[in-house]
């Protein structure tokens, strides 16, 4: 083992009941470098990343850690007395409380604070790396970039070896980037071990110095930056080596469809930050968006329903003009949605798995219309049998359903209001194999019928098997679309990586 | 089979605790005095023959209160908080209800004219203790703050300052009985709410909406559900049960007296939707469980006076109560006990295992 | 280059500084025009005076209750504790207590109430509205079981120390006789400032105080940053309880007699006064100046309601509820626009004023 090793993972695994969310990983991480952790949804970096701060316990391997030895890691204050820390996505500080009293607060026992000694000591280190923040300012008056890099100050004071920024850039803009990037390049030429987890393939090749990629929650392997081109990286990630491609195209009806889509989009925008796009369906057509997480799929879609407010463009539905600017009115126009976030958005944990398929079409009838008793019995037992949803009996409450099962029946939910635009935002997340491709089926069939439907996924593969057409973001922005024979999975890495080799 | 037995007992489950505690309160007081519960059949005042006792006492006495829950359940499911501005809400109903009457004779138009008014304001003022909680997303406790302190203050200023009288049978008749019939008229007036609120789970949507958007505040948007209508619409519902109350115990004593009306009301009704079983972070709800809940306050009420506890100290017993129920209920306690449950059964396994 | 520059900006208000500039200009306003308009007492130091002596207790039980809203807390059990305090030092030393004690009994109920709630809402994660409620209906039933009776004090020595007041002759007036007559203070608001001080500084400058904000500002984050959120809820609790109690015997000095409608409306009078004095609902701003400002505001409203010929009883807690609702419709307008600098911008420019002043140090 080299001497600048700081942190070493040997053999973790970690099993979540029903998954097995860990196998066999390893994680090194040298002094002075910037680590980048890699791989898509249910890769496993995020646990990877929880078990390494304290929030969940392994359950096998061992983590070797400089100076320390061998440690077991069981709460974030263990980890943070270790030397480790992370600064999460979210800001984790206190907006209320000024930049200093964020950089010390918690951290010392003594009855009386000297605030003057804290603020001093605080400008000195603020300065000392660059970063644009005073100590005696609030901290929810710095921009979100500042507010990280004085989560970022408090972890360098206190001595941290090993310092976790996971996602840290989805919300900043391309100075803020730039700026943190510079801190970033600063701590690792002080000898600290960064560990860098992003989705943005750029942002990775621009700081980092060696790349650890994880799928389906093993280590597919550690790469030098410079030897692995991007092209290869996303490969690695979606899971394919780029020589072994078996091109899956279908035989598509090739022909140009010249009919008026089904809903086609001009200039749309969101205020989650979608960059305006152009966007059309046809009847009968699944078409998909693919991109790697926070490249604006999931944003194009909530704004194409209207989950998110719309701040711009124009809405033809079978050639009229309509607008949409809540879920309801999209529902009115025969659009349905399928989340992504299946527990947050998607069910409503404590009703019967009946109420959760009828809630939509409920929903369209209107308040004084509701369905009785029996027509619901009637439209969940049918839902039931025809997606083969595994449920005690239709009173079941949805919460005590399996994943792929809860995502059944929300699909039930929206099939049940007969739409002719079905929009499914990561639908197999999540679920077992199965059900996956069961899923896959039901939208090809479908689209048989007549029924457009937009598809996305994280997996590549199931995306070129579901989608005719495929629409590719990068940074929230479309940078291309990909159709016939250009559906190969070659064709996409390399649009999704983008430009660079 | 068995399972489908077992949902079907599940759906009731929630009324164990109110039906557990009213079955206690009955046990203790037969154990105490065994006549309390005895029905006798009097010739009142005006002639008339009706029932009394205990039994019909409870009955009678918690017709605000169970009509309060019924809308305070609603409200709690669909915000996740609670109204505490009931009872001055009652309290400005019942004032603008005298306020109509006692601009001219009382005749059956006449109330029924002070009806609908006093509804109509309750309503506004619903519809203000929604708005800041729905529009201005303030919690539902704090937004009811401005009219919990100065509801009572208005409805004072809406009769100008006296405690106005409103003599009439037909008001007796509201607030007590109607010749000829042996139920006090309050227990009639809950049935009419009940079957009024019934129908209206009936005829429309409400109950799958407000479970939907108190379970699940961004699911509900994203399936069309109008969230902040639907609270609206909650505490303007409530709104018409305070009025409905009001009316009533405007009509008990033939008069209003905005400090002492439903005094204190608002505490009984919380607690009531919380012995019902509900959430009181909102979600699923029963309104039976609520109803139930608040006949087994009055009936504690009842026992306590029955014990010669004076009146005023009545609130002290009542606190320990919810402190226990709160305490019983709470999520860390349930955890903790669960988790004794599971060492004894697993230790019993263990026991087993070993023979 | 761009660190210099960046260092010479100008520090933008806390959220905690802005609401208490508002509250402040807003009461200097209102007691301006009181001055301007009807002049008379509201020219008289006395009048300031009469404001905190009609008022200490509010103040000491609005100082809890500061600290437990800044912890994203409430506690309405104040004013039933208050009540009960009264009561129970009155009986205890129209029975042959010392005042002593009676001061023990007082700090011992507070710090019960304080103990217990705190354990059931921090340790047991019950909803503090619920558990304070109960609270405050136990206190309130216990004070009856005290004594149904109005009570009145019979202890000389506490009659002598309600009696004793501190004057000053500096802010007095001459009466139409000439007489000078000094502006007259009671112990209680000397007790009752000390606790804003207390409070202040507990606040300002202690690792608690801080960790009370820090909770309040973001529980999931003071926990992450190391504060033992369930330890410090508990505290805030235990603080409030105490200072109710405290409350009570300030109460009792002032009145001097007990009853079981003492300091009816405490709770609710002391939380306005705190969101007044820009406290936010939701814990992490506020600041214990702002509710001595909010008390005084709220007072001098009731003063302006009853000078200006609105005589009949009810306005004045119509104006208070008006008055608390404008100002929780504001809170929610300055929270809605909390980080996204849209609050800066809904200023006038004279209310940033104050903080330019003090940039130019940095």
């Amino acid at each position: 083992m080299q001497n600048d090793v700081v942190l070493s993972m040997r053999g973790i695994g970690k099993v979540f009941p029903g998954v097995r969310a860990l196998h066999n990983v390893d994680f090194t991480l040298r002094k002075g470098e910037i680590h980048a952790l890699m791989g898509e949804n249910g890769a496993g970096k995020s646990t990877l990343i929880k078990v390494l701060t304290g929030v969940h316990i392994k359950d096998a391997g061992h983590i070797h850690l400089d100076g320390a030895g061998e440690v077991t890691i069981r709460s974030p204050q263990e980890a943070q007395a270790l030397g480790i820390s992370t600064v999460y996505q979210e800001i984790t500080l206190c907006p209320n409380l000024t930049v200093a009293e964020n950089m010390y607060i918690g951290r010392n026992k003594d009855l009386i604070v000297k605030w003057k000694d804290m603020e001093k000591k605080a400008d000195a280190i603020l300065q000392n790396l660059g970063i644009p923040a005073r100590a005696k300012q609030q901290l929810g008056s710095c921009s979100l970039a500042v507010q990280q890099m004085v989560a970022i100050a408090r972890a360098v004071d206190m001595e941290c070896k090993v310092l976790i920024l996971d996602e840290p850039t989805s919300s900043l803009d391309d100075k803020e980037v730039a700026m943190l990037f510079s801190l970033m390049r600063d701590l690792k030429n002080r000898g600290v071990g960064i560990i860098f987890v992003t989705h943005f393939l750029e942002q990775v090749y621009e700081v980092s110095d060696r790349i650890t990629v994880l799928r389906n929650g093993e280590l597919v392997g550690e790469y030098e930056v410079e030897h692995l081109p991007q092209v290869e990286l996303v490969a690695k990630m979606m899971g394919k080596e780029l020589e072994g491609l078996s091109d899956l195209v279908r035989d598509d009806n090739a022909a140009e469809d010249t009919s008026t889509p089904v809903y086609e989009a001009e200039g749309l925008s969101s205020a989650k930050g979608v960059n305006p796009f152009e966007f059309a369906i046809r009847k009968g057509e699944v078409n998909g968006f693919t991109g790697l997480l926070g490249s604006g799929r999931s944003e194009s879609v909530r704004a194409i329903f209207g989950a998110d407010r719309v701040t711009g463009g124009k809405v033809k539905m079978d050639g009229r003009q309509v607008k949409i600017a809540k879920p309801k009115d999209a529902m009115k126009h025969g659009i349905g949605y399928l989340p992504e976030d299946r527990k947050d958005d998607g069910i409503i944990a404590d009703l019967s798995v009946r109420d959760n398929i009828i809630l939509a079409l409920q929903v369209m009838k209107g308040f004084f219309k509701p369905i009785s008793q029996a027509e619901a019995e009637k439209f969940a037992d049918e839902y039931i049998k025809a997606l083969d949803i595994k449920t005690a009996s239709s009173e079941t409450p949805i919460k005590s359903l399996s994943g792929g099962n809860q995502q059944k029946v929300i699909l039930a939910r929206w099939l049940l209001t007969h739409p002719q635009y079905l929009i499914l935002d990561e639908p197999t997340r999540g679920i077992d194999v199965g059900t996956k491709t069961e899923i896959q089926r039901l939208v090809r069939k479908l689209a048989e019928e007549g029924m457009s439907v937009t598809f996305i996924s994280s997996e590549i593969e199931e995306m070129l098997r579901t989608c005719s057409r495929l629409i590719v973001m990068r940074d929230r922005h479309i940078v291309g679309e990909l159709k016939g024979t250009e559906l190969t999975q070659e064709h996409v890495m390399r649009t999704i990586a983008g430009g660079g080799d | 089979m068995a399972t489908n037995k077992k949902l079907k007992w599940s759906k009731y489950s929630q009324l164990i605790v109110p039906v557990l505690s009213i079955v206690l309160i009955v046990i203790f007081n037969l154990f105490r005095d065994p006549s309390f519960f005895s029905i006798e059949i009097t010739t009142n005042n005006a002639g008339s023959t009706v029932l009394t006792g205990n039994l019909v006492s409870i009955l009678n006495g918690a017709s605000e209160l169970a009509i309060l829950a019924m809308g305070m359940t609603l409200v709690t499911a669909a915000c996740g908080g609670q109204d505490i501005s009931v009872g001055a809400l009652a309290a400005i109903a019942g004032s603008v209800f005298v306020k109509v009457l006692r601009a001219g004779e009382i005749t059956p138009v006449t109330i029924a004219l002070g009806i609908v008014a006093c509804c109509a304001v309750a309503m506004v003022f619903g519809a203000f203790n929604g708005t800041l909680v729905s529009v201005f997303k303030i919690q539902p406790m704090i937004a009811t703050l401005v009219l919990f302190t100065c509801g009572r203050s208005v409805a004072y200023w809406i009769n100008g300052g006296a405690t106005p009288t409103v003599e009439s049978p037909l008001i007796t008749a509201i607030g007590s009985f109607i010749p000829g019939m042996p139920v006090p008229t309050p227990i009639l007036i809950v049935v009419l709410m009940a079957i009024l609120i019934g129908l209206l789970f009936k005829f429309t949507t409400l109950g799958l909406y407000t479970q939907t958007v108190g379970i699940n505040q961004r699911a509900a948007r994203l399936n069309g559900i109008n969230t902040t209508g639907i609270k609206l619409v909650s505490f303007m519902i409530l709104g018409v049960c305070c009025a409905v109350a009001g009316v009533i115990a405007v009509s008990r004593l033939s008069l209003i007296n905005h400090e002492t009306l439903l005094l204190d009301i608002e505490m009984d009704a919380i607690l009531a939707v919380a012995i019902g079983g509900n959430a009181l972070s909102g979600g699923k709800f029963k309104i039976t469980g609520s109803v139930l809940g608040a006949y087994a306050i009055q009936a504690l009420t009842i026992t306590l006076y029955a014990m010669k506890v004076p009146s005023t100290d009545v609130k002290a017993y009542k606190a320990i109560v919810i402190i226990l129920i709160v305490v019983i209920g709470s999520p860390v306690v349930k955890a903790k006990l669960s988790q004794v449950w599971k060492n004894i059964r697993s230790g019993k396994a263990e026991k087993e295992a070993a023979v | 280059m761009k660190l210099n520059k960046s260092l010479k900006r100008r520090e933008p208000l806390t959220d905690t500084q802005l609401l208490l500039t508002i509250t402040i200009c807003i009461f200097f306003g209102m007691y301006f025009l009181a001055m301007a308009i009807w002049g008379g007492g509201f020219l008289r130091w006395q009048q300031v005076f009469d404001m905190l002596n009609n008022n200490a207790a509010l103040i000491i039980v609005a100082c809890g209750l500061t600290i437990v809203m800044i912890g994203g807390g409430i506690d309405i059990s104040v004013g039933g504790v208050t009540a009960l305090v009264v009561m129970s030092c009155i009986v205890h030393m129209n029975n042959g207590g010392s005042i002593f004690t009676a001061v023990l009994l007082a700090l011992g109920i507070g710090v019960a109430f304080g103990l217990v709630q705190g354990y059931l809402i921090s340790y047991l994660e019950i909803q503090p509205f619920i558990i304070t409620l109960a609270g405050m209906f136990f206190a309130r039933g216990m004070t009856t079981i005290v004594s149904l009776e109005p009570q009145k004090i019979a202890h000389e020595g506490f009659k002598q120390l309600m009696k004793t007041k501190i004057e000053i002759p500096l802010l007095g007036y001459t009466a139409k006789n000439g007489n000078l007559i000094p502006a007259r203070m009671e112990i209680g608001v000397v007790v009752a400032l000390l606790i804003v001080v207390i409070v202040f500084i507990l606040l300002k400058k202690c690792r608690l105080g801080r960790q009370f904000y820090a909770m309040g500002g973001n529980s999931q984050s003071a926990m992450m940053l190391g504060v033992n959120v369930k330890r410090t809820r508990f505290y805030s609790y235990l603080i409030s309880g105490t200072l109710s109690g405290i409350a009570g015997f300030v109460f009792m000095m002032h009145t001097g007699a007990g009853n079981a409608t003492n300091a009816a409306g405490a709770e609710m009078n002391a939380i306005a006064s705190s969101i007044i004095g820009g406290t936010l609902l939701t814990g992490g701003v506020g600041n214990v100046i702002g509710t001595l400002f909010g008390v005084l505001t709220l007072t001098t409203i009731k003063a302006i309601v009853t000078v200006s010929g609105l005589r009949d009883p009810w306005w004045q807690s119509i104006t208070t509820g008006a008055m608390l609702c404008f100002f929780i419709v504001l809170q929610s307008v300055v929270l809605a626009n909390r980080g996204k600098g849209g609050l800066k911008k809904m200023l006038p420019g004279w209310l940033k004023k104050p903080e330019e002043t003090d940039a130019g140090k940095l």
